[in-house]
């Protein structure tokens, strides 16, 4: 069976009072949002007075009521009993009744507040599970980094060299221009300050050291986190949120195999290529400063490599090792524990960033003890 | 039908992707309040047609009327007005992560009309009761089972009572009890309140209980093969590309089978 329902013009309200306490309502024109939404304020301040005893709702002139409409028939009854008064409803047609009855289980029931949730032991044991599942990780991690060192024929290489490029290759241009930049700029303001002195000469033995030792690592590592740490979260993620993750589980492969273990052998593999490329962009940098205030170039390379070792050398790229590390396992860590849903996938990218961060500054703090102490 | 009693109207609809022909000259008419499904096998260009009907992809050629208006060539705030007629259920569900489920289904509200906040939350409510859903109103999309997303995607197209609903696969998924209570309220609804339904679906119990009329799509013809009653079809018809839809899906061991469907009716 099929109906042409024509909506007419939009809903108005009539109150009549027949006596103490007892309110006719009379709802009229459709009955659709629009129409509910200039009615929904006055019909319930008429059903929620404190002194009524009877509230008789009739549509007489409601031929369309839809599910707006219906919402409000259902908060005016349970208004009206809810202050004690009885509740009758008339006119609306007999087709509305399967829509009525399915539209009362909605009506509003007294809904306990939320409870203010207090940091107590729930919210310990779940730090404490959430180290726990850190250092379960790690562990995974380090076995999956042994065994494809030991059994090279179980990596999957043409995921390694994929995520090498996208780590890597792609990230040159940005690794140049702020190595570039960096080296020219450290070097015209050591100029500006060493000049009052006479101490010009002395620029390129602190920007090899500084960068070799100090600033090649850490800021590869910032790169490496913000753009690539940030990939890995959101790809893994992603795939947590279309079940590919469940999905691998029940083929029996370990996502920490498949998916982590490529990433982290990729950065391990470049990110210690991307920081001599680093560290060279700046000497270029700050070769360009000091031919300007007149140096030959041979100055500069040499008073350099005076100051530069291959301890530098070797110490910067153990580093940075540390910090690849760091960074690609706790950024496919936060994507291995991503919620439900897109919110969830933007979470876990913002905390895989951050956390890298984190992890890179702590790590080199240690670092700088560590060498001081050991005289490296 | 005539062009003035239907409330869509697709005309020589040819959709393509690429080179890749999907539909051509496709033209058919929806009338006001019926339920209107569209089957054929996966790969026949239901969803195509689906989403070229909504707007999101134009056609290589075609008009396609909504109430009247034709959204192929609508802008602005024509299109808008368009838009707001009519609601989807995407196949996924497609619900926001981030807000509850009655926050999913008040979002339309919010956006296009003047109910205050209480009448929202009171309409969305009743929108997820027809689904089915009522207590499932403060719980987050990602804490759903899969037909419970469908269904709230379902209440949320509902909740501006737009002329005409599109859903895609509505009962795929579902657990037969549900998928049957589906099917009534969509019944219910387009009798009730006048809703057209435009369904992709290939459930055929469910097919076989809405539908007020189908049309077949077929891959190699690229195009409606068949259109008509589901019930005929599957009784009388004797193309074989209509026989090989029914006779296959019927064939499926399901309680009671296809004379079960069929006497319910």
């Amino acid at each position: 069976m099929r109906r042409k329902i024509e909506r007419s013009e939009t809903g108005a309200l009539a109150l009549d009072e027949t006596g103490p306490g007892a309110v006719v309502l009379r709802l009229s024109g459709a009955l659709d949002a629009a129409g509910v939404a200039r009615l929904w304020t006055p019909a319930l301040e008429a059903a929620r007075r404190p002194d009524l005893r009877e509230l008789r709702v009739e549509l007489s002139g409601s031929e369309y009521v839809d599910g707006a409409g219906l919402a409000l028939l259902v908060a005016l009854e349970a208004a009206a009993r809810g202050s004690g008064a009885r509740f009758a409803l008339a006119g609306l047609p007999e087709r509305y009744a399967p829509l009525l009855a399915l539209a009362e289980k909605a009506a509003p029931t007294a809904s306990p507040g939320r409870p203010v949730r207090v940091f107590g032991v729930r919210e310990w044991r779940k730090i404490l599970a959430d180290l726990r599942a850190v250092v379960a990780f790690i562990g995974e991690c380090s076995l999956v980094v042994w065994r494809s060192l030991t059994h090279p024929r179980s990596v999957r290489w043409g995921d390694v060299l994929h995520s090498a490029v996208a780590i890597g290759v792609e990230s040159l241009p940005i690794l140049l221009l702020i190595g570039f930049l960096m080296g020219l700029i450290m070097s015209f303001q050591s100029v500006i300050t060493l000049e009052r002195f006479g101490g010009e000469i002395y620029v390129p033995n602190m920007l090899g050291l500084v960068m070799f030792r100090e600033m090649g690592p850490l800021v590869t590592a910032i790169l490496l986190a913000s753009r690539s740490g940030s990939a890995f979260a959101a790809e893994i993620g992603t795939m947590r949120v279309n079940e590919e993750l469940d999905a691998l589980s029940t083929m029996g492969i370990s996502p920490v195999r498949f998916l982590v273990g490529p990433r982290i052998l990729s950065a391990l593999a470049v990110v210690p290529i991307m920081t001599i490329i680093f560290n060279f962009a700046s000497l270029i940098g700050g070769a360009l400063v000091m031919l300007s205030i007149g140096f030959p170039l041979v100055t500069f390379t040499s008073r350099v490599f005076a100051n530069v070792h291959y301890t530098e050398l070797f110490g910067s790229l153990f580093k940075i090792i540390v910090f690849s590390l760091l960074v690609a396992g706790v950024s496919c860590l936060h994507g291995l524990r991503t919620g439900g849903g897109a919110s969830a996938v933007g979470r876990s990218t913002t905390s895989a960033v951050v956390s890298g961060l984190v992890l890179i500054t702590v790590a080199d703090g240690l670092f700088a003890v560590l060498f001081y102490y050991f005289k490296i | 039908m005539r062009d003035s009693e239907s409330i869509i109207s697709v005309r020589g609809l040819t959709c393509a992707y690429g080179r890749r022909m999907i539909l051509r000259d496709v033209s058919f008419d929806v009338a006001p309040g019926e339920v209107f499904v569209v089957i054929g096998r996966s790969g026949c260009g239901k969803s195509t047609l689906l989403k070229h009907m909504i707007g999101l992809v134009r056609p290589a050629a075609g008009s396609i009327r909504l109430a009247g208006r034709d959204i192929v060539t609508a802008e602005g705030d024509e299109r808008l007005r368009i838009l707001k007629g009519i609601g989807v259920m995407y196949q996924g569900g497609a619900l926001f992560g981030s807000m509850t489920v009655a926050q999913n289904v008040g979002l339309p509200l919010e956006e296009y009309t003047d109910l205050p906040d209480e009448a929202i939350d009171a309409v969305s409510r009743v929108k997820l009761a027809f689904v089915g859903l009522e207590d499932f109103g403060d719980v987050m999309p990602s804490d759903l089972s899969g037909g419970m997303v469908k269904r709230a995607a379902i209440a949320r197209a509902m909740a501006l009572d737009p002329a005409i609903l599109f859903l895609d696969e509505p009962s795929a998924g579902l657990d037969p009890v549900t998928s049957a209570e589906l099917d009534r309220v969509i019944r219910s609804l387009a009798e009730t309140l006048g809703i057209t339904f435009v369904i992709v679906s290939h459930e055929l119990p469910s097919i076989l209980s809405i539908a007020d009329r189908v049309i077949l799509l077929d891959d190699k013809a690229k195009g409606v093969v068949a259109e008509g009653d589901p019930r005929e079809m599957h009784a009388k018809s004797t193309d074989a590309r209509v026989r090989r839809f029914f006779d296959r899906d019927a064939r499926v061991p399901s309680p009671g089978g296809a004379e079960g469907v069929e006497a319910t009716l």
